[in-house]
This record gives structure tokens, C-alpha cells and sequence, in this order.
């Protein structure tokens, strides 16, 4: 219970600064000013500033919108494709339509996922728009395999059979029986596949295939700290702290929202 | 009580609590060797609990008071080190579930061994014991390199049988050894029991909630009704002259009256004609034949693997034939029924549990065979009458499904098979889940509903009990074939094929002269 907590309040934090980001910002992300360069703490700028003088406080709440855009994007993508292909290859199992969306699944899972979303940046052009639809190709297999994964036993209830006698077909039963009790599970996924977003985002944008300037990133902020590393750590600690402590509380809260959410599935039995 | 010196197990004044929720209420218990002691009780009576208790495998949270002396040692005192040497050793334990006491993953004669390889006897002297113990449950043909789905469920429980009594116990605990298992092998193991406690001088506690086991095979009983030991005495004296109204109630509804004869009109509302269904090599449906009447009731038995359950998916139309046809009241049926048809035929499954999507109201859950018809408008009013006509109130409609017990449950799926005014109604075991005051309950409650609605049953079930208090005519089906067929007097009192003969022979029950 306390991880859920824990991980509601990281991942809150993370996702409200991004959203105050959109109508307020702490300071400027875009204005170079090198004359104010690598400022410490001030009440000006809370957090400091960076080798082009621009406010790390205002840059890193700029950041977490981007990351979290980019992730819930890719997540949103995963799910729309993964989910419906994972309920379908269900309520088809055993044929060849089960099959093809099952090796499909494999064929993605086959490739590292970073090396492909790398590749496909590469090709189609650096910017978050192609983040996103990287990161969120792979994300279609892993949903569609819980969510198939959490229909197949679903498929053998008599609540089932008793829809079927009712004259509901395979999709309105998907629909209606499988995917609300099958949701738990998804929820726990999304929140680990958005973790993982993030830091696939913060990858990209590291090596320059993410969101390109002016869009502010977390990956970038650690890309552009890198050759200051030894001048001033703070460029790259604080980026780095940013990107840990989301991760760590998506990964706390889907944790927590596992164990809230798995008792209700055991039906008492005396 | 009489001086414990003689008993092998004394248990006294035995409380149990669950995170302070009082399970068990002051238990007293005795057993001598070469005796067998029933604990009989419904669900939720205690009855495992206290089993689970006297092996000191509670799961967490529990507290116990008391004492259970075995032997002049304390069990509920003892250390989890030194309980772990008494079990096995002294006490031993079968399980209800064969298919998850073994290990799929070991083969059998590695898993009788293990438990005596625990105590460092040497590999060859442990498979040589295991193999003799294999020997003794009966399992002479079967090899110790079998794995565990390679067995039936008989032969399993076997298996469980040989690990338990391995180091040869002094005490076996037997928590519904046969409940999981066909009439005609419950016979078998039962019997393997009786001889292997009348051969080894063991005790044995006998946890089962039914009687008629328990008059076979018990000495003494105890009854146990919300975790209190109600009446206990010699088995003949408390099944034959209760002194508990609860033990009166529980014999009563063992023993439901049969039907007694009645006419009924030669109108077919449901006619099979040699309906076939292979799986790959097996024949699960075997070229059947029947006629349902309207207003009747129509048994169907058979264990498990004859093709029951098939048979009823082919009539639901959830599944199509490879030949023969079904006709429901003279139009095309099974895979071939309208929508319109569809709703003339309904069906209430075994499990209470499984029945319905736990995430849905009953109102909508009762209401979802309008998909076939069209909701009314209505469909409120309906559903609360349907649920009212099966003995819950229209209230239950905002409900989920898990704020009600098994019994109201099964009330509920009659509730959702009556909503679309069927005509014949299928009984898939729908009554074989529940406890049998609450069975006696579910079964007056289709009496009169076929009473009032004039409405037809095809009530399928492997216990004889049951379908001789429902049923007017009765189908015996074996190998997906009707080996025999007849008025349900006439095929319960003087069966004519070996099958049958063998099923009712099996059947455990309260010898009559004990009424």
C-alpha cells in the first residue's frame, strides 16, 4: 500500500509539473542569455542555470511534458492496436487468425526495440512524432499479449457460455465480458510500458533522434550536459534525478495498483 | 467424555481465529486406531479448518487455543521444526484435488519416494518402499517413471494415497478424498481406505460433507455446523435417531423423496435423433437419441468423460454436429435455431461461481438473454419479477454477484434461463455445487416453477440422489452413448445394463433400515 502511495506522488509530481508547463513556466527555456551562465540557486532561478543561461527549473518542467507527451503517446498507441489484437486472437484461439497476430508478436519481440525505434528515426527523421510512433510499435505485442494472455481463461467461464447461449457473438463478448475483466491487468501494463517510455524517449533524444531544439527534453538536458559533466554536474544530475524518480514511481504505482487491484480477482471460495 | 488414555488423538476445547474473526468454537474431538471418525458439516462449518489445524497447516493470520493430544504430545504446541518431523511420520493427509496434490512436473514414484527420501532413507530403499506402496493402493500396472496427467483422477488419488501413508502414519487425515472423483471410483478409493485402516490398525479422519460416505465408511461421527462440533455419537446411532434438528435437517435433505410417478402428455418439445460429435478419435457424442416432453423431466447421468457436457453444448447450439439433428418443438434446432428459437431453450450451469461476470449488476446479468428477443421496455419490471418467482427480492437487481452465496447464486442463473420464457430448460450439474439443505432448497424451487410454469428439464447430473428426486424419465449415457432409458422407478429399481447396475451400486448411501 505505501509503495502505491509512493509511486502516486512521483508520478504525480512529474505529471503536474507538466502540466502547470503549459500555462506557466518558472522562467524562460527558449531565451539565451550567457551572460547569466551557469548560475547557482537564486530566487530568480530556483534551480539554477545552464551553460547558455537559460533557467533549469523552467527547462525541466518543459522536459517532463515532453517525456510524459511522448510516452503517453506511445502507450495510447499500444494499447488501441495491442488490445483489440490480443482480445481477437482470444476469442479466435487456437486459429490461424491467433496464429498470424501471435507470431506477428514475436517477429516485433524478436528485434531490440531500441535499435529498430533508433533505426526507424533515422530513417523517417529525428522528431518526437517518430519517438512516438517508435516506441509505440513496440508496445503493441506487450499489450497484446496480457491482454490475450488475461482473456484465453476468461474464454472457458460459464458467464461466457451463458452470453453465448444469450446470441452475443465473439466481439460483443470481448467487449462487454472479456476486456472490463481483463482491464486490471492493463492498467498495470500501461503504467510500466509509460515507465519505460519515458526512458526510451530519454534515450532517443539522447543520441538526437528524439525531440529536436527548441523542444526541450529530458534526454536532451543529458545530452547537453555531457561535455559540462565535470564544470557542472547539477546540468546533468538534475535531468538524470527527474528521469529516475518517474520511473521509479510509475514502477511503484504499478506495483501498488497490482496489489490493489489483484484481491478482487480471487473470488472467496469456502 | 470417557478417558482419553484410549484414544489416539484427543482434541479439547479447540478455538480457532482468523485475524480475531472466531472460526472455531470450542471443538472436541477423539479418535482410537484402527478407527475412523467422519466430520461431516457444510461448507463454512469448520470442518477443513480443524483438519488443517491438527496438521499445523493454517494459513496465516490464524490463532488456535486448545489442545489436540496425540499420543501424549501436544500437536497445537508443538514447534513448526518438530510438527514437521510428526507429519508424515504420525499424521498424514489426502487432499480433495488430485490434479493439484501431485506435482505435473515429478514423476510418481520420485514423489511417494520424496517423502521418505525427507528422511534420509537411501534412494533404492526409497523407491523400493515407494513401489511397494504403489503396490498397496492398487496401482501394480502403473510404473513409477508415470507422470501425474498420465493417470485418471482415480488413479491420482491413489498416487496421494501411497505418499500419505509412505511412512505408515498412525493418523490419516482424509479431507473429501472422493468429492473430485466419479461414483464408481469413489467406490474404489473408499474402499482402499477401509481396507488400508482395517490392515495398518491407522486412525482415520474422515472430512466429507456427505452422509451417505460417511455411513459407509465412518464408525463414529461428529457433525459440525458453524465451526462447533453439534452431535457426535457411533455413526449408526446419529444417522438412525438424531438428537440435533440440524443432523435431522442435513439427513433429510440427503435423502430427497423420488419423484413419484405422473403423467405426462406425449408432446415433444425437444427431439434428438442419433446426434454425433467426434473430437479427433474420441466420440464424445455417439449417435444420441431423446425426446423431451413438455412439462417433463428428463434425467440424464453419466460421470464425467461421457459426453454429457458435450451433448449439452450440441443442444445449446454452442457447438454443431457432425451428424443427426436436433428439433425444438418442431423447428430446426442446436446450431441451426433461430434467434426466436434460441430463447425457447436456456440453461443453468454447475458452478455458482463462474456463472456470471463478477463486474456486472444482476439486473443486467438476469437480463442479458434479451439480446436474443430485444429488451422490452420493461425489462426492470421482468427481471424483477423473474427474480422474485426464484425466492430473492427485486432489491437483489443493483447488486453484484459476489454479495450473495453459492445457493442464491444458482437462484439467480434460473432467474437469467427463465427471463426469455423458455420452454425447456437445461440443468448442466446445477445443483451439484451446492450443500445439500440449500440442494433440497434449488430442487423445490424447479418443482415449482415446472408446476407453474409447465416448463421442461433436461436435468443433467452424475448424482443418482438428485435425479431420482427430479427426474420422471432417465437417460444413463456412457462413451457418448444411451446404454439405458426408462421410467426413473423402473431404471432405479431394476436396472437392466451392467453400467447402470454397477452406477447405483456405487452410489454411497444411508442404508434404509437406519431411517
Amino acid at each position: 500500500m505505501r509503495a502505491l502511495w509512493i509511486g502516486a506522488l512521483l508520478a504525480g509530481a512529474a505529471g503536474l509539473a507538466a502540466l502547470v508547463s503549459l500555462v506557466w513556466l518558472p522562467g524562460e527555456v527558449a531565451r539565451v542569455d550567457v551572460g547569466s551562465r551557469l548560475q547557482g540557486m537564486s530566487a530568480s532561478h530556483w534551480l539554477g542555470t545552464d551553460h547558455l543561461g537559460r533557467d533549469l527549473a523552467a527547462m525541466l518542467m518543459a522536459g517532463a511534458r515532453t517525456s510524459i507527451a511522448v510516452a503517453l503517446l506511445a502507450v495510447g498507441i499500444g494499447m488501441a492496436f495491442g488490445v483489440p489484437l490480443g482480445l481477437l486472437a482470444a476469442a479466435r484461439r487456437g486459429s490461424w487468425l491467433d496464429e498470424v497476430v501471435m507470431r506477428g508478436n514475436d517477429l516485433i519481440f524478436a528485434f531490440p526495440s531500441l535499435v529498430i525505434a533508433i533505426l526507424i528515426t533515422a530513417v523517417f527523421g529525428p522528431s518526437a512524432v517518430n519517438a512516438i510512433l517508435a516506441i509505440g510499435l513496440f508496445n503493441v505485442p506487450v499489450f497484446a499479449r496480457v491482454a490475450r494472455g488475461g482473456a484465453l481463461p476468461l474464454w472457458t467461464l460459464d458467464f461466457v457460455a451463458a452470453a453465448r447461449v444469450a446470441g452475443k457473438g465473439a466481439g460483443l463478448i470481448s467487449v462487454q465480458h472479456v476486456l472490463p475483466n481483463v482491464a486490471n491487468l492493463l492498467i498495470v501494463q500501461a503504467t510500466i510500458q509509460f515507465s519505460l517510455g519515458i526512458l526510451a524517449e530519454a534515450a532517443l533524444s539522447y543520441v538526437g533522434l528524439g525531440a529536436q531544439p527548441p523542444t526541450v527534453s529530458w534526454g536532451r538536458m543529458l545530452a547537453e550536459a555531457q561535455t559540462m559533466i565535470y564544470v557542472a554536474p547539477m546540468l546533468a544530475v538534475l535531468p538524470g534525478v527527474a528521469i529516475v524518480g518517474t520511473v521509479l514511481g510509475l514502477n511503484l504505482l504499478g506495483d501498488g495498483l497490482r496489489d490493489l487491484l489483484d484481491p478482487r480477482l480471487r473470488r472467496g471460495r469456502a | 467424555m470417557r478417558d482419553t488414555s484410549e484414544h489416539l488423538l484427543a482434541v479439547e476445547g479447540l478455538n480457532l481465529s482468523i485475524h480475531r474473526i472466531p472460526i472455531l468454537h470450542d471443538v472436541a474431538l477423539a479418535v482410537a486406531p484402527g478407527e475412523v471418525l467422519g466430520l461431516v458439516g457444510e461448507s463454512g462449518s469448520g470442518k477443513s479448518m480443524t483438519a488443517l489445524a491438527l496438521m499445523g497447516l493454517l494459513p496465516r493470520g490464524c490463532r488456535t487455543e486448545g489442545h489436540a493430544t496425540f499420543d501424549g504430545t501436544d500437536l497445537l504446541a508443538l514447534p513448526e521444526r518438530e510438527m514437521r518431523r510428526v507429519r508424515g511420520d504420525d499424521v498424514s493427509m489426502i487432499f480433495q484435488e488430485p490434479m493439484t496434490a501431485l506435482n505435473p512436473v515429478h514423476p510418481i514414484g520420485a514423489q511417494v519416494a520424496e517423502t521418505l527420501r525427507l528422511r534420509s532413507t537411501p534412494r533404492a530403499e526409497a523407491m523400493r518402499v515407494a513401489r511397494d506402496r504403489l503396490d498397496r493402493v492398487g496401482l501394480t500396472a502403473i510404473g513409477l517413471d508415470r507422470y501425474p496427467h498420465e493417470l485418471s483422477g482415480g488413479q491420482r488419488q491413489r498416487v496421494c494415497i501411497a505418499m500419505a501413508i509412505a511412512r505408515h502414519p498412525r493418523l490419516l487425515i482424509a479431507d473429501e478424498p472422493t468429492t473430485a472423483l466419479d461414483v464408481t471410483t469413489q467406490a474404489t478409493i473408499l474402499d482402499l481406505l477401509r481396507g488400508l485402516v482395517a490392515e495398518e490398525g491407522m486412525a482415520m479422519i474422515l472430512v466429507t460433507h456427505d452422509l451417505g460416505v460417511v455411513a459407509g465408511m465412518a464408525d463414529r461421527v461428529a457433525v459440525m455446523k458453524a465451526g462447533r462440533v453439534v452431535e457426535t455419537g457411533a455413526t449408526r446411532d446419529v444417522l438412525s435417531a438424531p438428537a440435533e434438528p440440524y443432523t435431522s435437517d442435513l439427513l433429510a435433505a440427503s435423502r430427497p423423496p423420488p419423484r413419484a410417478p405422473r403423467p405426462v402428455a406425449e408432446a415433444p418439445v425437444l427431439e434428438v435423433r442419433d446426434l454425433r460429435r467426434t473430437y479427433g478419435a474420441t466420440r464424445a457424442v455417439d449417435g444420441v437419441s431423446l425426446v423431451l416432453h413438455r412439462g417433463e423431466s428428463l434425467g440424464l447421468v453419466g460421470e464425467s468423460g461421457c459426453g454429457k457436457s458435450t451433448l449439452t453444448r450440441l443442444l445449446l447450439g454452442l457447438e454443431r454436429p457432425d451428424g443427426g439433428t436436433v428439433a425444438l418443438m418442431g423447428r430446426p434446432g442446436g446450431a441451426a435455431m433461430t434467434r426466436a428459437d434460441r430463447a425457447k431453450i436456456s440453461v443453468v450451469f454447475q458452478d455458482p461461481y463462474g456463472s456470471f461476470d463478477p463486474r456486472w449488476t444482476v439486473a443486467r446479468l438476469v437480463a442479458e438473454p434479451f439480446h436474443l428477443t430485444g429488451r422490452p421496455s420493461d425489462w426492470r419490471d421482468r427481471v424483477a419479477r423473474a427474480l422474485v418467482a426464484v425466492g430473492l427480492h427485486a432489491d437483489d437487481a443493483a447488486k453484484y454477484p459476489h454479495e450473495f452465496s453459492g445457493g442464491q447464486r444458482q437462484r439467480i442463473a434460473i432467474a437469467r434461463a427463465l427471463i426469455t420464457e423458455p420452454e425447456v430448460l437445461v440443468l448442466d450439474e446445477a445443483v451439484s455445487a451446492l450443500d445439500v439443505r440449500v440442494r433440497a432448497q434449488v430442487l423445490d424451487l424447479l418443482d415449482d416453477l415446472q408446476g407453474r410454469l409447465g416448463l421442461s428439464y433436461l436435468f443433467i447430473s452424475h448424482d443418482l440422489t438428485v435425479v431420482r428426486a427430479i427426474a420422471d424419465r432417465v437417460l444413463v449415457m456412457r462413451a457418448g452413448r444411451i446404454v439405458e432409458r426408462g421410467e426413473a422407478g423402473a431404471v432405479f429399481d431394476a436396472p437392466q445394463d451392467d453400467y447402470t447396475r454397477q452406477l447405483i451400486a456405487a452410489a454411497p448411501r444411508i442404508p434404509e433400515e437406519w431411517a
